[in-house]
């Protein structure tokens, strides 16, 4: 029986300090099933934290954590889902065969070592030892350890962390091949195209809380702003006051504007400034999405300098 | 809730034990580097003193076995278990295994279970030269004994291990179990007989458990201890104390 929309793992107003560092602060999260949700965030933020509770690994200070109904500590919720975590170092000696029977003992009712192996593109390398695979083999032989044991939910800690564009490519099918089988999947990236490539739905984090939870698009329109770069003889400090500029600063010999009404900045720019040269328009990606989402508050006055 | 699938048949929960302790086999096996001087240590030791220093003297042959036995035994725990958690804290796999649906209990039992192999292999040896080489008069029945006293007397220094392990992260831990084994080890007696040491270190030696399991040994090779009751008591309230600190620590902080 399929049950749509059921709950499989939930924060709800949950807060975990370290010493004086507030981790968490009061966030709220809910994974449904056959979800894919990407938690978002610059470091700090609280990513890692929301994933150490939900796997048992820490308790919180305040509030629930379920995971399949139950406290994570419990084992029986684990036997539910598969964990590949960003910096865990297997055991260099033991073949890649070896460590997948080894995790698939913990399960009830586990994949096959073949199989598992298949599903994550290793099959072939079944009787190497782990310490002697490259970098991206070992991420796949870690996802293959993910999968084995035939979870419902998979947590994915920056899965492809450090991977050449093929190697992630590999990855990423088949992580979407789970997907398509109805595995719901919690996803951390620092990479912006793995959660656009993957994710139904996007939490961004700042603080210990989420500040913008829903669909990649949804995420992209509610930062609808656009970039506009020329030379101009224009000063910076009287374009920062047009109405339609949310944003001004120069890059390199020319100025960077950021704006909602792109159309009409263009047209008042090229009427006020006849020699105006080197226009160029661009749609924010999600990556500025993003950044204008986990800004601080107060920005400090024309910083932005770089590139 | 689907609740069936959380059901875990207690077959497959034992095969979880056995798969973890096959895994922590195969990995010391396949590491001679951490094997060798463990296993080689006392047994050099015991061909130097017990064999080519000794002048076929029996009595000294049998009680450097015993002697050498307790010092070979304590290492496979201090450093199995010690090293390797102090490790796998650093490397995160222990944060990966506590994650994953891992029964903890097989994680330490496939850790003792390997320590009590290395130290019966450890035992076999001694006895081995001490038989062959050394021609200590030794029955079945002693022998036996004594491998009984180094597969278990092992436990203790398990626990003491698995409690350093939960205080040191990574490298800085085969320093500070060194720093605990070899004084321990000559304070209680096992490279010197104590008669030869001062009267104070003499009074002290009680409190190294090594000096129990020591007292164990020179019992199963036969030479008159007393009663051993005391000294097995003090070994498992030794195991005790130190499983239960490490348990508190690793529950706090992972």
């Amino acid at each position: 029986m399929m049950v749509l929309d059921t709950v499989l793992a939930r924060l709800r107003g949950v807060r975990k300090t370290y010493g004086t560092l507030r981790a968490l602060d009061g966030i709220d999260l809910a994974l449904r099933s056959g979800e894919v949700l990407a938690l978002l965030g610059p470091n700090g933020a609280g990513k890692t934290t929301a994933i150490s509770l939900l796997l048992g690994l820490a308790r919180a200070d305040a509030g629930t954590v379920e995971l399949f109904g139950r406290d994570p500590q419990d084992i029986a919720a684990r036997r539910q889902i598969g964990v590949m975590l960003q910096d865990a170092q297997l055991p260099p000696t033991l073949r890649v065969g070896e460590l997948l029977r080894l995790t698939a003992s913990y399960y009830p009712n586990p994949r096959s070592v073949t199989e598992s192996a298949e599903l994550a593109g290793v099959a072939d390398l079944l009787m190497r030892p782990y310490g002697k695979l490259s970098g991206g083999q070992q991420r796949r032989v870690q996802f293959a350890l993910a999968l084995c044991g035939r979870p419902a939910l998979l947590f994915l800690d920056e899965p492809t962390v450090g991977m050449d564009i093929e190697a992630r490519q590999k990855l990423w099918a088949a992580i979407r091949h789970l997907i398509a089988e109805g595995n719901a999947v919690v996803l951390t990236t620092h990479y912006l195209e793995e959660a656009e490539a993957l994710a139904d739905r996007v939490c961004v984090m700042a603080k210990g809380r989420v500040i913008s939870e829903g669909s990649v698009d949804a995420l992209r329109a509610r930062i609808a702003l656009k970039r506009v770069w020329c030379s101009t003889q224009l000063s910076l400090a009287e374009l920062a006051t047009w109405p339609d500029v949310a944003e001004a600063r120069s890059d390199g010999d020319r100025v960077c504007l950021s704006t909602e009404h792109v159309e009409a900045l263009v047209r008042r720019l090229l009427a006020e400034d006849m020699t105006l040269s080197s226009l160029e328009v661009r749609a924010a990606g999600l990556a500025e999405a993003f950044t204008e989402l986990t800004r601080e508050p107060s920005p400090s006055p024309a910083s932005a300098e770089a590139a | 809730m689907n609740t069936d699938t959380l059901v875990m048949p207690r077959g497959r929960v034992f095969g979880a034990y056995v798969e973890e302790a096959r895994s922590e086999i195969l990995r010391y096996l396949r590491n001679p580097g951490f094997l060798l001087p463990i296993i080689l240590f006392p047994n050099v030791f015991y061909v130097m003193f017990g064999v080519l220093l000794n002048h076929s003297n029996d009595e000294a042959a049998r009680y450097m076995l015993a002697s050498y036995s307790s010092f070979g035994v304590m290492a496979p725990g201090l450093f199995g278990f010690g090293v390797s958690l102090a490790l796998e804290r650093d490397s995160g796999l222990l944060t990966l295994k506590r994650a994953l649906p891992m029964p903890p209990g097989a994680y330490l039992l496939g850790k003792m279970l390997m320590a009590v192999c290395v130290a019966t292999v450890v035992g076999a040896l001694l006895l081995v030269l001490a038989l062959g080489v050394a021609h200590a008069p030794l029955g079945a029945a002693q022998v036996l004994q004594l491998l009984c006293v180094d597969a278990l007397g092992v436990l203790p220094f398990c626990a003491l291990g698995l409690l350093v392990g939960t205080l040191l992260k990574g490298q800085g831990a085969p320093g500070l179990l060194n720093m605990i084994y070899l004084p321990m080890a000559f304070l209680s007696g096992l490279w010197f007989p104590l008669q030869m040491m001062p009267k104070l270190l003499q009074q002290l030696a009680p409190i190294w458990p090594s000096y129990h399991l020591n007292v164990l040994a020179q019992h199963a090779v036969g030479f008159n201890v007393g009663a051993i009751w005391p000294h097995v008591l003090v070994l498992l309230g030794f195991t005790i104390g130190f499983l239960l600190l490490a348990a508190r620590r690793l529950r706090r902080y992972g």
